[in-house]
């Protein structure tokens, strides 16, 4: 019914100011200033004096977040329909673009997904989430269109995974790609079965369990969850009058799968690249390598168990200033605030943050839209995955994945395209009032 | 989407978004709040505490003199975890000036824990030290390129003088024990080890500081922490005026050359030590920088035994000199007056022969003058039998008792606890218990313990005792403890000997006798200054008699008292005698007029095997 309300009045596509979430805009704001901070503490050295000098990184953050905003407003003044519209050719495009990305790019640590124009560097993968969201959006929200069996999957699924797919495999950029598995929480959202979200769940546990302790613990896990299930049907079955029918079948395939699956995880595992593989080993406690993969994460540790409860104070950080975090203004962000702000600043963070996301959660499910519905569930699903994998990978909970703190870690391509990210769903959200 | 089935959905993915903040929340507080151990691990990689040391005082003689100072010396230190995979050791060891093996030897011990308990990866050690300036300016200029490595700028000793070695003492690097024992010390630091520079280490050390300063991933040093607010500056040690005087000291050197023996100068008014000298001895140069451990060996092994101050540490029998001591407590104990007469047969006197035919009898002005045994073995005999001997031997073992304690009250058989010597012995003033345990409690006599009478038995005195007892005499029944600090305060440690002032006079007759017509006849002070004194030669079985004397002078207004041992050097007269009167003509009168005498007593050697160390 949103389709026959689209063309009810011209007032839908303009744009009203108090039609703005500016507890959103006020949110990002508030993480953008606190994350320009962040850098400057991060990249702080004594010569330096001033946190406008655009030699230094605080600088340029500035220029990004100016430039941020002025994509923000031109967003905001266009027409409401035009993301709709535009998103096939934005997503084709896209995908020339991540396919010549290599060719033009520089090797920067084994990345080959930067292209520089001129003085600046831009990260196309950065973009792709924004575009592919849009893409499926733009396809799920068709009014024939309904998620009800793994068949409708397919479509957005490659809509998702081609992108995904060129990024981790031609570009090397796993962590960018690995991103976009969050829109499996919009496709939960629309009905999908939860049992993928569990059973992926699961497939993670039964891997860490074969990787760190063997096989045999995972398959006699494997046993006793089979016959538990089985004990439960058999009692069912011999039950008078029971109206339970248990499945039996389909559950056994299920754990000849699990048996499958935990054979394989070896496999796998043997045939990640090094880095990878030793980041997992570390993670997991099966290597100490504190000059190797586990540096950054123990450096890490440090410099956030340092800062204690109520921090170093700003500027006053000796891990972060004396570099012994890598990567500390960028994917380590958040080592500086929890040295310097310490326990109250960094939770505060994250409080702020949370808030944030549910905010995104909450415009979604005021869209009378679908594709507008659609297109906040992926938003909300990027942030979270980011927040999750970054402050996860920075407190030595999941191994070293390298993507950014959104608005907090330093970094052009990550500001604007964090920006659009959030400017489209607000341009979206704004246009809402005249669907009524 | 009124009647949208999935709508429940929004609270499950709102609750996964909190559940997983919560548990970043948790991590957080586990990290930051309930483990306190991070920010331990932080300070010790970001912040290097690095020592300050303190200048270490000054040491100055009586008379304003610079004895002891400071030069600056550069050591390199390494903080291992800092130099990392990629340090240069080429052009490390070029830039020092050592071997790979040298480098290689020496990081490895430094690594052993078991010769270096303390070691850590994170805290520098010290790599080489004693460094010159030019030594280290090679590497002074390149010092970036060395991540991990610090020159810290530290002081040596150094003398002006090549002289008062042993009194002054030296610094050496403190050991495990000294590290137990004071926990001011740390691994490496200097404290010091003999003499004045042990005495006075915690008054001339002064105070360790601190510098924070902070230090990047590579080891380089970026600045103080927090602008130094959490420095702190070291405090300098106090500097010392001796007692001592220089000039007399190395005149007292002088004298003692080729010659095993010692001096000692006291005044006799305020107990202050104006020379003290030990020969063989040494430059004190020797023992500072890097050749301080194979030079300090040289002279651990010299069988002259240089490192022992014979002043203040070796034991002789104190011989003749020791009769002055037995006139004092012989009439104390009312068993002789100034005018009693002992019979002396010459050198066929018993028990105790004379070494000469004199007059005879003889008085106690006399019996000093010509250093009379028979006199001295007839007086401490009557002494000691005043009141018989009693059933059991204990009217004797009585008036024993009383004869030492008498002989301790002028400081001899013990050391003087109070003075600020570290290095000294006791001697021995043999107790009733002795002679108990060797002859049985009825089994000794008088004439057991003869040879007391003159100084030759079980009794053993050190130099600075003698000096001492000459000092004693000299202010007629009291002395002040001998000591080596300017420190008015010392005048307060006066000790009172058993023996009454009248009774002093006689003796210090009989000692002024010595010098006009006894054994110190040939030795008196020009310009007729008196002098007093007394002479001793002391028998002993491995060679050569000692030389000793005792005296002071002006003998009406004793300025100096002196005490003199040349070891195997045949008779007291012939070659303590001057070397003690020059040191006193030195002191009163500033210059030497009996050039002649101090030429041939500082050019005679009497003992091949003496040398000087590192005198130019």
């Amino acid at each position: 019914m949103s389709r026959n309300g689209a063309h009810i009045s011209d007032s839908s596509t303009s744009f009203r100011l108090k039609n703005v979430d500016w507890w959103a805009i006020i949110l990002f704001l508030g993480l953008a200033i606190f994350g320009w901070l962040n850098v400057y503490e991060a990249s702080y050295t004594f010569d330096q004096t001033s946190i406008l000098d655009f030699s230094f990184r605080s600088g340029k953050q500035i220029v990004w977040i100016g430039t941020a905003l002025l994509m923000g407003s031109i967003i905001m003044l266009l027409d409401s329909r035009f993301f709709e519209t535009i998103s096939y050719v934005a997503y084709g495009a896209m995908i020339l673009i991540l396919i010549a990305t290599p060719f033009l790019a520089r090797d920067i640590k084994g990345s080959m997904s930067w292209i520089s124009l001129g003085p600046v560097s831009l990260q196309p993968a950065e973009f792709a989430k924004c575009i592919t969201a849009l893409a499926l959006a733009k396809y799920m929200s068709r009014y024939e269109y309904h998620l009800r069996s793994w068949r409708d999957m397919v479509v957005p699924l490659l809509i998702m995974g081609v992108p995904m797919t060129i990024i981790m495999v031609w570009q090397k950029e796993t962590g960018s790609a690995l991103v976009m598995s969050s829109f499996l929480l919009m496709f939960y959202r629309q009905g999908m079965s939860g049992y993928v979200l569990v059973t992926g769940v699961a497939a993670v546990l039964l891997f860490i369990i074969v990787i760190k302790w063997g096989i045999l613990p995972a398959l006699i896990l494997i046993a006793v969850f089979t016959l538990l299930y089985l004990s439960r049907a058999v009692y069912f079955h011999f039950k008078p009058f029971s109206r339970v029918k248990p499945k039996i079948l389909v559950p056994l395939l299920l754990s000849l799968a699990s048996i499958g699956f935990s054979l394989a995880c070896n496999t796998v595992f043997d045939h990640l690249p090094d880095h990878q593989r030793s980041r997992i080993e570390v993670l997991l406690g099966l290597k100490d390598d504190p000059q190797g993969a586990g540096y950054n994460v123990k450096q890490s540790l440090i410099a956030i168990g340092s800062g204690g409860f109520t921090g170093k104070g700003f500027l006053k950080g000796t891990q972060t200033k004396m570099h012994f975090v890598p990567e500390q203004a960028t994917d380590f962000i958040f080592c500086t605030v929890g040295e310097e702000w310490g326990f109250i600043g960094s939770s505060a963070l994250l409080i702020v943050y949370l808030f944030f996301i549910l905010r995104l959660i909450g415009i979604a499910e005021r869209q009378k839209e679908l594709f507008a519905r659609i297109y906040a569930y992926c938003v909300a699903g990027i942030f979270l995955f980011h927040l999750t994998v970054n402050i996860g990978m920075v407190l030595g909970l999941f191994p070293v994945i390298g993507i950014p703190l959104p608005f907090i870690s330093y970094g052009g391509s990550g500001m604007w395209g964090f920006t659009i990210l959030l400017f489209i769903l607000l341009r979206l959200d704004a246009a809402r009032a005249g669907k009524m | 989407m009124i009647n949208d089935p999935n709508y429940r959905r929004r609270y499950i993915i709102s609750a996964i978004a909190i559940v997983i903040v919560a548990v970043f929340i948790v991590r957080l507080f586990t990290l930051q709040v309930l483990d306190d151990t991070a920010g331990e691990k932080a300070n010790n990689m970001s912040l290097l505490r690095q020592t300050v040391y303190a200048p270490r005082g000054l040491i100055y003689d009586r008379n304003g003199e610079l004895l002891v100072y400071n030069q600056p010396i550069y050591e390199v230190t390494m903080a291992y975890r800092q130099m990392g995979e990629t340090f240069d050791t080429t052009a490390f060891c070029y830039a020092l000036r050592i071997t790979r093996q040298a480098f290689e030897q020496r990081t490895t011990d430094i690594a052993d824990r078991k010769k270096n308990p303390g070691f850590s990866k994170d805290v520098p050690q010290i790599f080489m030290t004693q460094l010159a300036a030019e030594d280290i300016a090679p590497l002074q200029e390149s010092l970036d390129k060395f991540p991990g490595i610090g020159i810290r700028k530290r002081t040596l000793r150094d003398y002006p003088y090549a002289s008062a070695a042993q009194v002054l003492g030296s610094i050496g690097e403190v050991n495990k024990r000294d590290i137990e024992r004071d926990d001011y010390y740390q691994s490496g630091d200097y404290s010091g080890r003999e003499g004045i520079e042990r005495t006075y280490e915690r008054v001339l050390r002064g105070e360790k500081g601190m510098e924070v300063l902070l230090r990047d991933n590579r080891g380089r040093i970026q600045g103080p922490y927090r602008n130094g607010e959490l420095d702190i500056a070291p405090v300098a040690g106090e500097n010392l005026t001796l007692t001592l005087d220089i000039h007399l000291q190395m005149l007292a050197e002088e004298l003692l050359q080729g010659k095993i023996g010692s001096v000692v100068a006291i005044e006799p008014a305020t107990g202050e030590i104006l020379a003290l000298a030990s020969n063989p001895t040494w430059d004190p140069k020797i023992l500072v920088g890097r050749q301080r451990s194979a030079n300090y060996m040289e002279l651990l092994n010299d069988k002259t035994k240089p490192l022992m101050n014979r002043a203040t540490q070796a034991q002789y029998s104190p011989g003749s000199t020791f009769k002055t001591l037995q006139a004092l407590i012989c009439q104390q104990e009312g068993a002789i007056t100034p005018s009693k007469l002992y019979p002396c047969s010459g050198p066929g006197s018993t028990p105790i022969k004379c070494t000469h035919h004199h007059g005879s009898p003889v008085a106690l002005i006399g019996a000093i003058e010509q250093s009379c045994n028979p006199y001295f073995w007839c007086a401490y005999r009557d002494m000691l039998e005043k009141d018989g001997y009693g059933k059991n031997n204990e009217h004797f073992r009585a008036r024993y008792k009383l004869w030492c304690d008498d002989v301790r009250s002028f400081g001899l058989g013990s050391r003087f606890s109070d003075a600020d010597i570290s290095e000294q012995s006791a001697g021995m003033i043999p107790t009733v218990e002795l002679y108990d345990k060797y002859y049985g409690k009825t089994g000794w006599r008088a004439l057991t313990i003869r040879s007391n009478a003159i100084g030759q038995g079980e009794v053993l005195v050190t130099p600075l005792q003698l000096a001492n007892l000459a000092a004693t005499i000299a202010n007629e029944g009291y002395y002040i403890t001998p000591h080596l600090l300017k420190n008015d305060s010392m005048l307060n440690h006066v000790h009172h000997t058993a023996v009454d002032q009248r009774y002093f006079v006689p003796v210090k007759q009989g000692m002024t006798r010595v010098m006009t017509h006894g054994t110190g006849r040939h030795h008196a002070l020009p310009d007729s200054i008196p002098s007093a004194g007394k002479t001793g030669t002391v028998q002993n079985k491995g060679g050569r008699d000692h030389a000793i004397f005792i005296g002071y002078a002006p003998a009406n207004d004793p300025k100096i008292a002196v005490a003199v041992v040349v070891e195997n050097a045949g008779f007291g007269a012939t070659w303590a005698a001057p070397i003690a009167t020059l040191i006193e003509e030195q002191y009163l009168l500033g210059q030497i007029k009996r050039k002649d005498k101090k030429q041939y007593i500082s050019t005679t050697v009497l003992n091949s095997n003496v040398k000087k160390w590192g005198t130019h």
